[in-house]
């Protein structure tokens, strides 16, 4: 399958991230989008890296699933944190400082 | 195929980050071994170790150029920012070891997490590919996303921590992207190849046009220029205020120090793509940060909003550095470091009025501070001068050389933009000081002062008086440190 394939499979997986993050208000959802931004910026660059037979696209990308993933590890233990002073997931009731 | 080792050289050149990381993982074992009562002696060590790392990175700046295969650069450039970086952990870690015990959050992780987001901004300052440059950020955020949500049983720390952390994933992803776009434009991630790979390129080029917008979104957001600042005033607010003076001084100038080098090296071929974009940010981060700071009534949030319009001032330097490099780059380097010790000095100052039960942030807590703390309330207007930019303070000389150097380059409005937002900053740290002298004390204010406190404020008073008196040492320090960026 041609290069542009997989660039257009990460451009529209990074599209529907960004989305999820901006009109979603739930926190875990929110994360879930996040994640899917990351991937599809992995599937960017390992088709890159395919094109161009340089390895470096596959290190960068090993490097941001272990970010990825001590990211997750941060972000629960925070909405964790904010669930048990607020009872919600809900990003629109956590508002003791206005937006 | 066997890899060579690097050799020693090379590893010695990064000496500060192998002896940060390695203090920290310590730090987190000891913590164990300590008890609750004694963990304030985690935050010595810490301050031993930082001061080490600074005394020799002052005394012997590593100079090894390209090492790990152009993975880092250890120049000029790189140690100024770790000697800034260096100063800001360590005066963090003295405003902190009393405030943390009245906030009751004297911890010896809090201690351990500041060394990782320093070795991170290292990283970043130092790093010469965008994987390493990714990995400082990363490695400097994500200590900052738990520093800000430290105070666990505060609603308001934890919600600013959330808020941090989801636009902070959220714009690595946007700034990845970009990179990841970069990488298939060019071939490589070394800022020096992607350079040379741009150079051949049209800048009609849709996907480097869609690359650097990306990347200037990634990079505005970490340092909050307006319009992509929603987030700071909350986590500013929110954060334990030592947090607080070390994200507005440490972590924006680790920002800055990614950005520049990666927009004046690796996408330099494409700057008249990037130079209008950080032209209007800059300009909107000067108005709209010194404008809406005027309507705030915590002192917290106008000081947060004060830092984004700073950020903006030091945007000026780099977008100048389009047309004149030297100059625009060592104004933006110069004016992080003097702002440094203005901005930790006022939130410090917040500190001093912090005791066990009360968190004093609104302006009106100030009222009556000159009549019953006349020495606090003048550190404070040398600070406040060195913010706004007035003579004999440092922030005089940080303003004038940005400013400078836009008018060199030609960036004349920006000039013009900056000289008449500085007017309105001044009108509303004035409205401070004012409170302090003019209006009755509702309730006397109370401080708490500790002798590191007291030390860390006194470090701070003095360079921003030195630093306006004598600005030549740094600013020739400063230049020479710009001159070998390549």
């Amino acid at each position: 399958m041609p290069l542009s394939w997989y660039l257009v499979f990460g451009a529209l997986l990074f599209m529907i991230g960004v989305v999820g993050v901006l009109t979603r208000r739930n926190v875990i959802i929110v994360l879930m989008s996040i994640e899917l931004m990351l991937n599809a910026v992995n599937v960017t660059l390992i088709s890159f890296s395919h094109y161009l037979q340089d390895l470096r696209g596959q290190i960068f990308t090993l490097f941001i699933i272990a970010v990825a993933a001590s990211e997750a590890a941060i972000g629960l233990a925070l909405v964790i944190s904010m669930y048990r002073g607020k009872s919600t997931f809900n990003l629109d009731e956590v508002n003791v400082l206005k937006w | 195929m066997a890899i060579p080792a690097p050799p020693l050289s090379e590893v010695l050149a990064l000496w500060p980050e192998i002896l940060l990381s390695v203090a920290a993982c310590a730090m987190l074992v000891i913590d164990l071994l300590t008890s609750r009562d004694r963990k304030a002696d985690i935050g010595w060590v810490c301050l031993g170790v930082v001061v080490l790392a600074l005394v020799g990175t002052l005394l012997h700046p590593p100079q090894a150029g390209s090492i790990f295969s152009g993975m880092f650069l250890a120049d000029g450039y790189a140690a100024f920012f770790k000697v800034l970086f260096l100063i800001a952990a360590a005066l963090t870690v003295l405003i902190s070891l009393r405030y943390l015990d009245d906030e009751g959050i004297q911890r010896g992780e809090y201690y351990a997490l500041l060394l990782f987001a320093t070795v991170g901004m290292m990283f970043m300052a130092g790093g010469g590919d965008f994987i390493s440059i990714y990995l400082g950020l990363e490695l400097m955020s994500l200590s900052t996303y738990v520093l800000v949500g430290f105070i666990r049983r505060d609603d308001a720390s934890t919600e600013g921590a959330v808020k941090y952390f989801l636009m902070g994933a959220f714009t690595s992803g946007i700034l990845l992207y970009g990179l990841a776009l970069l990488y298939g434009l060019t071939g490589s991630t070394n800022l020096a190849a992607v350079a040379q790979g741009l150079s051949g390129l049209s800048l009609d080029n849709p996907a480097l046009v869609l690359a650097t917008i990306l990347v200037v979104v990634g990079f505005g957001f970490k340092i909050a220029a307006v319009p992509f600042h929603m987030w700071a005033p909350d986590t500013y607010e929110g954060a334990p205020t030592s947090i607080t003076a070390f994200m507005s001084s440490a972590v924006k100038a680790a920002a800055m120090a990614g950005l520049a080098r990666v927009f004046i090296v690796a996408l330099f071929p494409s700057a008249e793509i990037w130079e209008v974009l950080w032209w209007i940010l800059a300009a909107l981060s000067m108005i709209l940060g010194n404008v809406v700071a005027i309507a705030q009534t915590s002192l917290k949030r106008m000081l947060a909003y004060s830092s984004i319009s700073h950020a903006g001032y030091a945007l000026i330097g780099v977008v100048a550095a389009t047309q004149a490099r030297e100059v625009g780059l060592a104004g933006a380097l110069f004016y992080m470091f003097v702002y440094l010790f203005a901005t930790m000095g006022t939130f410090s100052m917040l500190i001093l009025l912090t005791h066990r039960g009360f968190r004093s942030d609104k302006i009106a807590d100030f009222a009556g501070l000159g009549r019953s703390a006349p020495l606090a309330a003048f550190i404070y207007i040398i600070f406040f001068l060195s913010l706004a930019g007035i003579p004999p303070t440092a922030g005089f000389v940080g303003k004038l050389v940005v400013f400078r150097a836009a008018i060199e380059s030609g960036y004349v409005v920006l000039a013009v933009i900056g000289v008449a937002t500085s007017a309105i900053a001044a009108y509303y740290y004035f409205m401070v000081i004012k409170t302090m002298f003019m209006e009755e004390a509702v309730v006397q204010p109370q401080l708490s002062p500790s002798r590191p406190l007291a030390v860390g404020l006194g470090i701070m008073v003095v360079a921003t008086v030195l630093l306006g008196l004598f600005p030549a040492v740094v600013l020739n320090a400063v230049t020479e440190s710009v001159k070998l960026l390549q």
